[in-house]
């Protein structure tokens, strides 16, 4: 029995050892537990003074703990939905679907009347890119943790060396690899007392990256270092890549000029078919394109939230028929009956161009309106060394289907084949049978309309304001005078070497001057081929 | 020109010699209670109107009788009034806010130290005036010359002036041309020692434009009624056909572009010390068209009717903006409209050949690109 | 042809109305117990945009004064006129104004060039004008008052605050404007400004643009291209009116965030945001003396009533539109101080009057004719609205004489008697440069 009994009573120890040890260990986990939740709560609390130096306290924090919740509450905060209660000392964050969550316990909170906004400002927010960028750069999506390795790359932190390193080590990604040995790179580059080898790598990944970040960066290593040998390896990365600078530098003036291209194409190219048809002056070809601003103004307003991104594709059809039919009108009231007086058309549609623009100003208000690029238009991609903003390539695209269109509009049917019989001859045209008046009446709507469209690609890039059309209109001429009358491949490369010469002659000589100096080419050149460069040869200048 | 023209244009001069001779009488011995007096700021904005009436008449002479619409004749009326800026911005010498006796203001607080070379000699007037027509006068002439010989005509013309004025106007908008940039130049004090403030000198101003009108007019009546003048309508009827029959049509041209350029720049200079300002706007394009419009609402081809379109427009504008300033552009659109379209021959062929009013009927369009060249 | 119709049937109405209207106001001056108060601002033309609603906050000023009793037992009459953004116009329309309606005081213009085109006219018929926008200073004269501000109350501020940690310790500039005279002299009081902090010539880039200037991609790039040397870079935007909303939708497709190069503008309000899609462009920065979003029971109220009397919810207000409350009240003040609507008492009795204005602070008309004003720089949310991250303490008097500038640097005004003077040398002793 005493045996038994002692082996019980050892039992009993054991177990209340166990239970002890298990009680110690789990109060110690409550309380690490406590104090963790202590933690949050007063980083959480530093947002309720809505100060800033208080709320970059409270990031750093919160990058430091890394809580489970930090990303939210630091993605919150940069888009502003991030909330406090003065009154009952809470802070929430409000998610994307709009519902308000408490930020310590992910609470839904019904009521968010007494909440704020935590107040944010660049400095907030560069700490909190800097903030997610630690956090983030573990994460399971590649193309956060790039986007995490950029932000060091622009930071520099030092302290963010060891978390790049031991991301770079397990990193299995290739271009999240790139971007991790960059910010490495980017950290050496910035330090000064960074060793000659890590500074001849750090040199090797700049110069695969090449553009002008790593040429400053690189610059910088040459300024630090003493060692020969690193300075020999910077400056012959650093040639190489001015080189390359060099080069990508004029092809992105190129792009430019094309860019530029595209939109005064698109503004001219109506004009051309009016004023190559029937030699008529449309001083309120710029109204047109203004009313097809307006026009996808319009759309975005009643288009339900849903269609949004979709608007471009109501507006241009809208764009054309509302140009196109107020160009219509224009033609019967007024031009018609001044076809023999083409200089007199010029003083009438301005005249039309002034109660147009004093409409629209009547009925929309003088203000500017707010036009959004759809998602598809907006930011920019990186193609080699080029930067192409989406709305100005999508813009070339329209510009070069518009164009396409037309082409194919002119050859392929029989109304094309008619404008352009009118457009050679109008009295043979006549004698053949061909309703001149009509072939006049459906130009000006196709020139018009083709007008309403230019002025959708013109509210993704210029104020949409009665103004609009003015500030084209000269320009316009300037292409379709150049490129040569009747001729849409005139204005096509019209528009192209105007477009082109404006964007090479910018940075060299400024913007101001280098459309003067466009000007008088121009002048110069029309006095010299008065038919511009492709002009309508045989019995059409002869008759 | 018509007999019956020529008899509107008599009773038009001595209209202008008695209000040359009648306005400052009443604007300067009448007290200013009584119904008679003109107040200074209408003797002003009279004044201002024949500028803009010697400008029309200009622009006329090529237009209506040369057949060259001129896009740019804001251009040299602008040329002209920067000539007499300059002049008058050199005669505020030590009374400029910065009191420097060389410089304009807008130089000295641009921190400009030396007066640019273009600034030189325009303390003396009679450089000043020399300046006023002779740039007009040779751009006018460069410009036709290299326009005029390669045959640049009807609308193609109209375009390249038009953009010749657009260059210029961007041109003095650069504050580094030097010419005061966006602002211009303003402030303006005496003029030959008179100050422009007194009521003496505008009433003098407003004699001084309706003389230089009369002039004006005179010289292009004289033109028009030579022989040179028969030349230069046939070649607005016909130019291929003066062509062929052995005439320099481009000498012919230039003669006339020159001489109405100069007419403008000399409107310019009476227009600026009467309105207070000369900026780059006057280039603007804008100012140019309104300009033929004036032209076309009085009358193309008759110089008086040219010379009331401007003073009417203008009137009709002051009048609008004051009266019903959200709505007047709707007014002033649907003039231009309906006089092109219902008054072809301008107010002054309502007068000249009273009829009745019909509706335009549709005409075919023939052959407009070149109907474009010889309109 | 709908269109056209509705035009046709507005155009109709508006000069049905409008001959209504001037019959109206002809019986109304007929009677002597109302005070005309003179409005010249541009209702079309290129700065319609900026102008037109300064022309309606007047006329809801004057309604609410008339609702209170008008002033000194007088009704207030607003007469409003177009000078159409032509500025020889705006000389015409401000004698009209002086001269044939004999208007008590003018409130108006926008641009320099139009002050610059009717201050002869103000001298030479002795009336007032209230000019509410910021501008270059390098001006003070009898006849104005200049309720805008000036450019140590809003360009040097910003700058100061870009310098600073807060405002991301920026040590390279960019100074980017239109080419007309309120940039060019701004950053040339910025360049001497930032050079006497010690920044070097290096690190100051100055670029100027046409007007209406519409294809920013190549000065864009540039800015980039200057932001990337490695050290803090801002951008100080005076680019005017139409030119902006390129300038900005440029910067926000090409991914120009303010994290990285904030743009700090002087001449963008909300009510230009209001044509700009904003959520690319959180963060960049204005500077002003008012924004709409600040919370002050005077604001709130001025906000309400501007809704009501708009009958728009959603239309913005703006810094101009604060200047013109400030500048009416204080000729209220003064009117009611000198007893009298003649000019030249009035003039005289506006030096000292302090009005509240719109933020909760108090603004005094100083001797130089310029106003005190608090300087707030803002932050670009993506709602469009502007939302202040800094402040002056208190408010700030202007120096309408730029101490920067080598020309103006010992030039002082002080209307009051006996130097009545607004460009007089300390160095020479004497009144006039």
């Amino acid at each position: 029995m005493p045996h038994r009994a002692r082996l019980l009573l050892i039992v009993r120890r054991g177990a209340l050892a166990l239970a002890t040890s298990l009680l110690i260990t789990l109060s110690g986990l409550m309380a690490s537990g406590a104090a963790r939740a202590d933690a949050l709560d007063d980083t959480l609390a530093r947002f309720l003074a809505d100060k800033f130096p208080e709320s970059e306290q409270a990031i750093g924090e919160l990058a430091a703990e890394a809580p489970p919740q930090a990303a939210a509450i630091l993605e919150a905060m940069s888009e502003n939905r991030l909330l406090f209660d003065p009154a009952d000392r809470i802070v929430a964050y409000r998610n994307a679907s709009g519902a308000v969550l408490n930020a310590r316990t992910g609470e839904t909170i019904a009521d968010a009347s007494g909440f704020r906004k935590v107040r944010v400002n660049n400095a907030l927010r560069r700490a909190i890119e800097g903030a997610t960028g630690s956090l983030t750069l573990a994460g399971s999506d590649p193309e956060k943790r790039i986007a995490a390795a950029e932000d060091v790359f622009k930071s520099r932190d030092a302290k963010a060396a060891p978390a790049l390193k031991a991301q770079l080590a397990r990193e299995s990604d290739a271009r999240a690899a790139t971007a991790l040995k960059l910010a490495l790179a980017a950290i050496v580059a910035a330090s000064d007392e960074a060793s000659a080898a890590d500074r001849l790598s750090a040199i090797e990944t700049l110069r695969g990256r090449g553009d002008q970040d790593a040429e400053n960066l690189i610059d910088a290593i040459d300024e630090k270092t003493a060692d020969p040998e690193v300075k020999a390896a910077a400056d012959s990365a650093l040639a190489s890549i001015r080189t390359r600078l060099m080069f990508w530098g004029a092809a992105q003036d190129l792009w430019y000029g094309l860019s530029a291209s595209s939109v005064l194409l698109l503004a001219a190219i109506g004009l051309a078919i009016t004023f190559g048809v029937m030699g008529v002056i449309n001083m309120a070809h710029g109204e047109m394109v203004m009313l097809g601003a307006y026009a996808t103004y319009v759309v975005q307003l009643l288009l339900p939230p849903s269609l949004q991104s979709w608007s471009l594709a109501f507006a241009i059809p809208l764009a054309f028929i509302v140009a196109a039919l107020v160009g219509v009108a224009i033609e019967r009231l007024v031009i018609r009956y001044l076809y023999s007086r083409p200089l007199e058309t010029l003083l009438a549609t301005w005249g039309v161009s002034l109660i147009l623009q004093q409409a629209v100003r009547s009925l929309f208000g003088a203000n500017n309106r707010q036009v959004t690029n759809p998602p598809f238009m907006s930011g920019s991609v990186h193609v080699g060394g080029l930067d192409i903003t989406a709305n100005r390539f999508w813009i070339i695209v329209l510009a070069i289907v518009v164009f396409v269109a037309l082409q194919l509009v002119l050859r392929a049917t029989s109304f094309g084949l008619q404008m352009r019989a009118v457009t050679q001859n109008r009295r043979m045209a006549a004698a053949m049978g061909i309703s001149t008046a009509k072939i006049d009446m459906l130009a000006f709507a196709l020139g018009s309309g083709v007008a309403g469209v230019a002025g959708v690609a013109l509210s993704q890039i210029d104020n949409v304001s009665p103004n609009l059309g003015q500030g084209y209109i000269i320009d316009s001429f300037m292409v379709v005078v150049f490129g040569g009358v009747g001729n849409l491949w005139g204005t096509a490369l019209g528009a192209l070497m105007i477009g082109v010469a404006n964007k090479i002659l910018e940075p060299v000589i400024g913007a101001v001057q280098g459309q003067i100096v466009l000007l008088v080419v121009i002048i110069l050149f029309i006095q010299r081929r008065p038919r511009g460069m492709f002009a309508l040869k045989g019995r059409a200048v002869e008759a | 020109m018509s007999p019956q023209l020529d008899r509107i244009g008599l009773v038009f001069v001595v209209l202008l010699a008695l209000a040359a001779v009648v306005v400052p009488v009443l604007a300067l011995a009448t007290p200013a209670d009584s119904p008679f007096n003109i107040p200074p700021y209408l003797v002003q904005l009279l004044g201002k109107y024949l500028c803009y009436a010697i400008l029309a008449v200009a622009l006329d002479l090529v237009w209506g009788y040369c057949g060259i619409l001129s896009l740019g004749h804001g251009a040299f009326f602008a040329l002209g009034g920067y000539a007499m800026g300059m002049y008058l911005m050199r005669q505020i010498g030590t009374r400029g806010v910065y009191a420097n006796p060389i410089l304009p203001d807008f130089m000295v607080f641009l921190n400009w130290k030396a007066l640019p070379v273009a600034w030189w000699g325009f303390d003396s007037f009679p450089y000043a005036m020399l300046m006023v027509a002779l740039v007009p006068g040779l751009l006018a002439l460069a410009f036709g010359w290299f326009a005029f010989r390669s045959r640049v005509t009807g609308v193609y013309l109209s375009i390249i002036t038009q953009a010749m004025t657009f260059a210029l106007f961007k041109e003095f908008f650069r504050n580094d041309f030097g010419f005061g940039g966006n602002n211009g130049l303003t402030d303006f004090k005496d003029l030959l020692g008179f100050p422009l403030q007194s009521s003496a000198a505008k009433a003098a101003l407003f004699s001084a434009s309706a003389i230089a009108l009369i002039l004006a007019y005179g010289a292009a009546r004289l033109i028009i009624g030579s022989k040179y003048g028969k030349a230069l309508t046939a070649v607005r009827d016909a130019e291929s056909r003066m062509r062929f029959l052995g005439y320099r049509v481009e000498n012919l041209k230039l003669f006339a572009f020159v001489v109405s350029a100069v007419m403008a720049g000399i409107a310019g200079a009476l227009y600026v010390p009467q309105v207070g300002i000369i900026n780059p706007s006057e280039f603007a394009p804008a100012n140019s068209i309104e300009a033929a419009i004036w032209v076309a609402v009085g009358g193309r081809g008759t110089l008086v009717g040219a010379a009331i379109g401007a003073i009417s427009v203008n009137f009709a504008k002051t009048w609008f903006t004051g009266a019903f300033p959200e709505f007047w552009l709707y007014g002033l659109g649907a003039l231009f409209v309906l006089v092109t379209l219902f008054l072809p021959k301008g107010l002054l062929g309502l007068l000249l050949r009273p009829r009745r009013e019909r509706a335009p009927t549709p005409e075919t369009p023939a052959l407009a690109i070149e109907e474009g060249a010889d309109p | 042809m709908s269109l056209t119709k509705t035009i046709l049937s507005r155009a109709a109405g508006a000069l049905l109305g409008g001959a209504l209207a001037l019959g109206a106001a002809a019986a109304a001056s007929a009677a002597d117990d109302t005070i005309k108060i003179g409005i010249l601002h541009s209702l079309s033309g290129t700065m319609a945009i900026s102008e037109t609603t300064l022309k309606d906050v007047m006329l809801m000023l004057i309604d609410e004064q008339n609702k209170k009793g008008g002033v000194l037992g007088k009704k207030l009459e607003a007469v409003v006129v177009d000078p159409a953004s032509n500025w020889p116009l705006f000389a015409e329309k401000a004698k009209e104004l002086i001269a044939k309606d004999k208007v008590s005081a003018v409130f108006g213009c926008w641009t320099s060039v139009s002050r610059k085109s009717v201050l002869p006219v103000f001298k030479e018929l002795d009336s007032i004008l209230f000019y509410p926008v910021q501008y270059e200073g390098e001006e003070s004269e009898r006849n104005v008052f200049y309720t805008g501000a000036a450019p140590n109350q809003q360009a040097i501020p910003a700058v100061d605050y870009l310098m600073s940690p807060e405002g991301g310790s920026v040590k390279r500039w960019v100074l980017e404007g239109t080419d007309y005279v309120y940039p060019r002299t701004t950053n040339k009081i910025l360049e001497a400004y930032l050079k006497l902090k010690g920044v070097p010539a290096s690190d100051i880039m100055i670029n100027y643009t046409p007007f209406g200037f519409s294809d920013w991609q190549t000065e864009v790039s540039k800015i980039k291209a200057f932001g990337s040397a490695g050290k803090k870079t801002a951008v100080v935007s005076t680019i005017n009116g139409d030119a902006n909303v390129p300038f900005y939708k440029e910067l926000g497709n090409a991914g120009i965030k303010a994290t990285d190069i904030p743009v700090v503008a002087f001449s963008v309000g909300e009510e230009e945001l209001a044509g700009l899609d904003t959520k690319p462009l959180v963060g960049h920065l204005a500077a002003w003396n008012y924004f709409e979003s600040i919370d002050a029971p005077a604001n709130k109220a001025f906000i309400d009533a501007w809704h009501t009397f708009t009958k728009k919810p959603n239309r913005t207000t703006n810094d101009p539109m604060e200047a013109h409350v400030i500048g009416f009240n204080m000729w209220v003040k003064a009117v009611e101080k000198a007893q009298s609507f003649a000019p030249d008492k009035v003039i005289d009795a506006m030096i000292g009057v302090a009005v509240p204005n719109l933020t909760g602070g108090l603004s005094t008309m100083m001797p130089n004719h310029h106003i005190t004003k608090p300087v707030y720089i803002g932050e670009i949310q993506a709602d469009g609205q502007l939302n202040a991250v800094w402040q002056t303490p208190g408010t700030l008097v202007a120096q309408e004489w730029s101490p920067y500038l080598e020309g103006s640097r010992d030039l002082i005004a002080d209307w009051r008697k006996p130097m009545s003077c607004g460009n007089f040398n300390v160095k020479t002793g004497k009144c006039g440069g």
